[in-house]
């Protein structure tokens, strides 16, 4: 291929040259070139290396469908691998090069006589290191590990930077009537005549130019001006760079936006990439058909490309991209290019495989008929191409021809990937040898060439009645169809019994005799063909190959090319990169942070924060240097001696309000809440129907028609929704509201033998909180020294006396402020969640840690308190007879045999003496116990404590911090009889 | 993403509700034997086709609605509100309307 840049025509604009580099060089290009125009105007011929073979690849087509100048682009940070030349937009200070290749594209050692080449015959991969399961499972995973990662970098796809994306990405919603994919000649018209009906209308472009084969062809430049603007006109919205890569359901379309891939400076106002998400009331594809080869031998060498890319170099690059060409051609559509390069000064050759041209013959081009290149040779570019014709079932030589350009029109496949997505099954077409898109009850209708319509006239019309069927005008489309002859269909062309490589999947570098060997192999389904030789895998999910592939297959079957089927395409149609899809949510953006109203007064305080689900927690607070390790220790063992403050606004918070709100909690509840006392609170366990345990919290009755029901942090969603369930579907008689008041109130934990006289120091003068006016479990309204209104309870996580106080969240400072004081006065601290930790574990408290959805509440040991009187949710199923064993798990108390030793949550526990499988249970949770003074745990085992009594067990960790001996003991290990808290 | 007409909220995207289960279950009173609550927690029909089914429209008006949805098409054929009640006063709105 000896292209060269010609001194007029095309679209470029030869006033601005544009430098750039490749592989470490400066080269120039012009405005208005892609990559691939430049690199091919600049005499670059070999621009890749092959995925398997390390074959020499050049530039094979003009758009998304290019299989062989695929590069890198950009440095750095910005470094992507897998770029298309044809498609990536020439800017200066582009900076792209060769991927696969080592030292480089042009001397690549790994191609070295075809040195990889028998390992990468179908099903390579599988048959040498993946065993054969179930009988082998896992025989060969460990070599495959290691030869995976040479294979890898011998057959790489290019590498991705390691460093994090600088780039940000957007999101963005649209509404339209009608969505119109594609800007050619269908696409516009079907834009124009929608909008002209009045329809808002979207029109969006992959090209960075509007007009599709328009833009093929100098003397349709007006024509396309003239439309462009009347489409403008009309109020269509366009949208160019911007491709439709996925149809989902009820007329929602993905579209991604380049915004800045083809800027030279960067503006840092805007993102790199937009993400649409697009609703549309119908949408008109209008995305064109891509030219496909077939396979013969060398097919894939730079100097081979579709005959219609000849023609987008030469009518928008201004190139001839060959001096001497050779045009295979199976249809019509190459006849106009054949011309246009011949007045542009090179030798054509148009070689037809079909006896007789019906297209009247171009001024100073040769016409073959009935034959087709059999093998193309010369290294790094054409220099001569054999032809065969097809006598009595087989190939036969036809004489040579040299050259330096191949051009090849297999025929056209429609572009009816998006329609698939949406499960239009495409229908075989036998007479125009293509899939023609399938029917679907959705509002998607195809024109233009990807509907097969191959005439341009044709495909105007074809837009326009697309359109009327889209505003609902009962408007039959048209018919599929154009070539004044008959397109021949061909996909090979080989000798009999002679192997060859003829390339059907460029990209993945699948060959015909791949085909064959599957289909010897027994791999007859078109889905399994795929998958074991990985045709139509690659990034460009085998637009060029695809046919050809199901083409041999349904000839080594003996069975017609729809008795073989074809696969489903699905979404994206071009790559998308990762950085889109998440668009803003990346870094503290991934998920939204919770912070609680004392969230500032915390960190003011010295907190060390933790994440518990989406809220962030005071963990500890750390004194003169500590650790998290001292640091909860001294808190725990504060919190016992005299008092300490805890931030609990995270918990759930529901008011349960209305004349049935009792009965409500009555059934939600496994205990009884119908009779609970105004003034008082109440710990509560709700099941799920299936009798397991769902979450638990205290309720507290404010008034006779009005409940505060507190949730875990963790399930307060959850229980909101649970709430709303019963109440609208299932219990629509009952007159209750509930609404979420979890970020209305500030909620704080003083716990500790001084935490009532902390809190009293806090009230307005006269404020009784003895414990004849607030007795264990009573509440209470209060007004803080200063008149802040709050609500006070006397609960206990910790086992000691302590109380739960809250005031609206915007009073949440003062109130710590004023606690703060009178607790520090009197040796308190404050404490997190390392601290409430141990207290609860020293008082055998479950939370989600036990609470996870597998326990019975018998399992919890508290099924005492589940009502005999009256019926809940999940009383019915709790009854399950596996439900009620008594060797169930069972919560119980864990502390080391030797009381030094520590052991680790998530160690399994078993039986001393066998300690193997999954063991008798789990531990849930550990901490260091001040009152005790050892470390201590909690979690679930066979049969409970009693069952373990005599019986030695062990913690088992053997991949941490080995077995430990344990002793069973009962979950409350400190203050059994909960003397303190009532106190 | 399929998008659910909201009786309240009009239509908006799948994303904003959550699916909640089979809306033909009738559940049984809470002191019914176990063998009905087992039949009405575990047993469901594979439905290919229209499927009466709950979705709760969690990031909008919190009201829990009856879908019929056909599970092969994802097509929306009708939505009302979970609560008899509620879908009682649309209907009435609707007859009304008319
Ligand atoms: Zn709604």
């Amino acid at each position: 291929m000896t292209a060269r840049r010609l001194d007029k025509g095309g679209r470029i604009d030869r006033s601005a040259p544009v430098d750039f580099t490749w592989d470490g060089k400066t080269l120039s290009g012009y405005a208005g070139d892609t990559l691939a125009s430049a690199l091919m105007a600049n005499g670059e011929r070999v621009l890749g290396r092959s995925f398997k073979y390390h074959r020499s690849r050049g530039i094979m087509s003009a758009g998304v469908e290019e299989s062989g100048a695929i590069v890198t682009v950009g440095e750095g940070a910005r470094r992507e691998p897998n770029v298309k030349a044809t498609v990536q937009e020439l800017y200066g200070g582009l900076c792209a090069s060769g991927q696969n290749s080592w030292p480089n594209v042009r001397f690549d050692l790994g191609a070295v006589s075809g040195l990889f080449s028998r390992f990468f015959a179908a099903g390579f991969y599988y048959k040498t290191f993946m065993g054969l399961p179930p009988f082998e499972w896992g025989h060969g995973t460990g070599l495959w590990m290691q030869y995976e990662k040479l294979i890898r970098k011998a057959a790489g796809m290019g590498t991705a930077s390691r460093e994090p994306d600088p780039d940000c990405y957007d999101h963005v919603h649209a509404f339209c009537d009608v969505l119109v994919v594609g800007s050619g000649p269908a696409g516009l018209q079907a834009a124009l005549t929608a909008a002209q009906a009045g329809r808002d209308v979207l029109l969006v472009e992959q090209d960075f130019e509007l007009g599709g084969d328009y833009l093929n062809d100098p003397g349709a430049e007006m024509q396309r001006l003239e439309l462009i603007n009347a489409v403008k006109g009309a109020g269509v919205r366009v949208m160019i760079r911007t491709t439709a890569f996925g149809l989902y359901d009820h007329g929602v379309a993905g579209l991604l936006e380049k915004v800045t891939d083809h800027l030279a400076n960067l503006d840092p106002q805007m993102p790199r990439q937009r993400f649409w998400t697009v609703r549309a009331g119908a949408t008109i594809l209008a995305t064109g058909a891509l030219e496909r080869s077939f396979a013969f031998e060398n097919n894939d060498h730079p100097g081979v490309m579709t005959a219609a890319a000849a023609r987008v170099y030469l009518n928008r690059y201004g190139i001839l991209p060959g001096q001497k060409i050779v045009i295979s051609t199976t249809n019509d559509s190459v006849y106009a290019a054949a011309a246009e390069l011949a007045a542009a000064g090179a030798d054509v050759i148009v070689a037809d495989f079909r006896e007789e041209a019906g297209v009247g013959l171009p001024d100073g081009v040769t016409i073959l008929n009935g034959v087709a290149p059999l093998k193309v040779l010369g290294r790094s570019g054409v220099k001569r191409v054999d032809l065969a014709k097809h006598t009595n079932g087989s190939w036969v030589p036809a004489g040579k021809e040299t050259c330096d350009l191949l051009l090849v029109s297999g025929g056209w496949s429609p572009v009816v990937n998006l329609s698939s997505h949406r499960g239009a099954k495409p229908v075989w077409n036998a007479s125009q040898a293509c899939f023609l898109p399938g029917t679907t009850s959705e509002p998607i209708f195809h024109a233009g060439s990807s509907a097969g319509i191959w005439d341009r006239e044709d495909c105007e019309v074809a837009g326009q009645r697309a359109a009327r069927q889209a505003i609902g005008e009962n408007k039959k489309s048209s018919q599929p169809g154009g070539w004044k002859t008959p397109i021949r269909p061909l996909y090979e062309v080989r000798l009999p019994n002679q192997q060859t490589k003829a390339f059907v999947d460029f990209q993945h570098d699948v060959t015909g005799d791949d085909v064959r060997l599957a289909n010897q192999e027994g791999f007859v389904s078109v889905e399994h063909l795929k998958r074991y030789t990985t045709l139509g895998m690659a990034t460009d999910q085998g637009k060029m190959g695809n046919i050809i592939g199901l083409a041999l297959m349904a000839d080594a079957l003996g069975k017609d090319i729809p008795d073989v089927g074809t696969t489903r395409f699905r979404p994206p149609y071009t790559p998308v990169a990762i950085g889109a899809l998440a668009g803003r949510n990346v870094a503290a953006h991934f998920k939204p942070l919770r912070r609680t109203p004392l969230h500032d007064w915390n960190l003011r305080h010295g907190a060390t924060m933790t994440e518990a689900g989406l809220w962030h927690r005071p963990w500890y607070f750390a004194r003169n240097g500590e650790g998290i390790d001292e640091a909860y220790v001294r808190e725990a063992a504060t919190v016992r001696k005299s008092v300490g403050i805890c931030d609990v606004s995270s918990l759930g918070k529901i008011a349960v309000q209305g004349p049935d709100a009792a009965e409500f909690l009555n059934r939600v509840y496994s205990n009884g809440f119908a009779k609970l006392p105004v003034g008082k609170a109440r710990y509560g366990i709700m099941l799920r129907d299936d009798g397991m345990v769902m979450d638990d919290g205290t309720t507290w009755r404010l008034a006779d028609t009005e409940f505060l029901t507190t949730t875990t942090t963790t399930n307060a969603g959850k229980v909101m929704v649970r709430f709303e369930e019963l109440l609208q579907t299932r219990w629509p008689d009952l007159k209750v509201h509930v609404s979420s008041v979890s970020d209305q109130w500030a909620g704080v934990s003083i716990a500790g033998p001084k935490s009532r006289e902390t809190i009293a120091a806090c009230l307005e003068h006269g404020a009784d909180i003895s414990n004849e006016a607030l007795p264990f479990m009573g509440v209470s309204r209060v007004t803080l020294s200063g008149g802040v209104e709050a609500l006070i309870a006397r609960i206990s996580f910790s086992g000691e006396l302590a109380y739960e106080l809250y005031v609206q969240a915007g009073y949440g400072d003062a109130m710590m402020d004023l606690l703060w004081h009178a607790a520090e006065t009197r040796g308190g601290c404050l404490y997190g969640l390392e601290a409430l930790g141990t207290l609860r574990i020293e008082k055998g408290h479950v939370t989600g840690a036990e609470l996870d959805g597998r326990v019975t509440i018998d399992d919890t040991g508290l099924g005492k308190m589940a009502s005999t009187k009256k019926p809940f949710i999940g009383s019915s199923l709790r009854q399950r007879p596996e439900l009620l064993r008594e060797d169930r798990p069972q919560l119980v108390g864990i502390f080391p045999k030797d009381r030094s030793q520590r052991f680790k949550g998530g160690s399994l526990l078993c039986d001393a003496d066998t300690v193997t499988g999954f063991g008798e249970g789990w531990v849930t949770g550990v901490t260091h116990s001040p009152a005790l003074g050892h470390w201590i745990g909690i979690g679930y085992i066979s049969g409970g404590a009693e069952a373990w009594k005599e019986r030695p067990a062990v913690a088992a960790d053997p991949v941490r911090s080995g077995n430990v001996d344990v002793e069973i003991v009962s979950p409350h290990m400190f203050d059994p009889t909960g003397e303190r808290m009532h106190g | 993403m399929i998008r659910i007409p909201c009786p309240f909220c009009g239509t908006r995207d799948h994303s904003e509700f959550t699916y909640g289960g089979d809306g033909t279950i009738e559940y049984p009173a809470l002191d019914a034997p176990k063998e009905d609550w087992h039949d009405a927690v575990f047993l469901r029909d594979n439905v290919c086709g229209m499927q009466l089914e709950t979705w709760h429209h969690v990031h909008g008006c919190r009201m829990w609605l009856l879908v019929e949805r056909d599970t092969l098409t994802h097509e929306i054929h009708s939505v009302r509100p979970a609560h008899p009640g509620l879908a009682a006063m649309f209907e009435t709105d609707q007859e009304a309307g008319e």
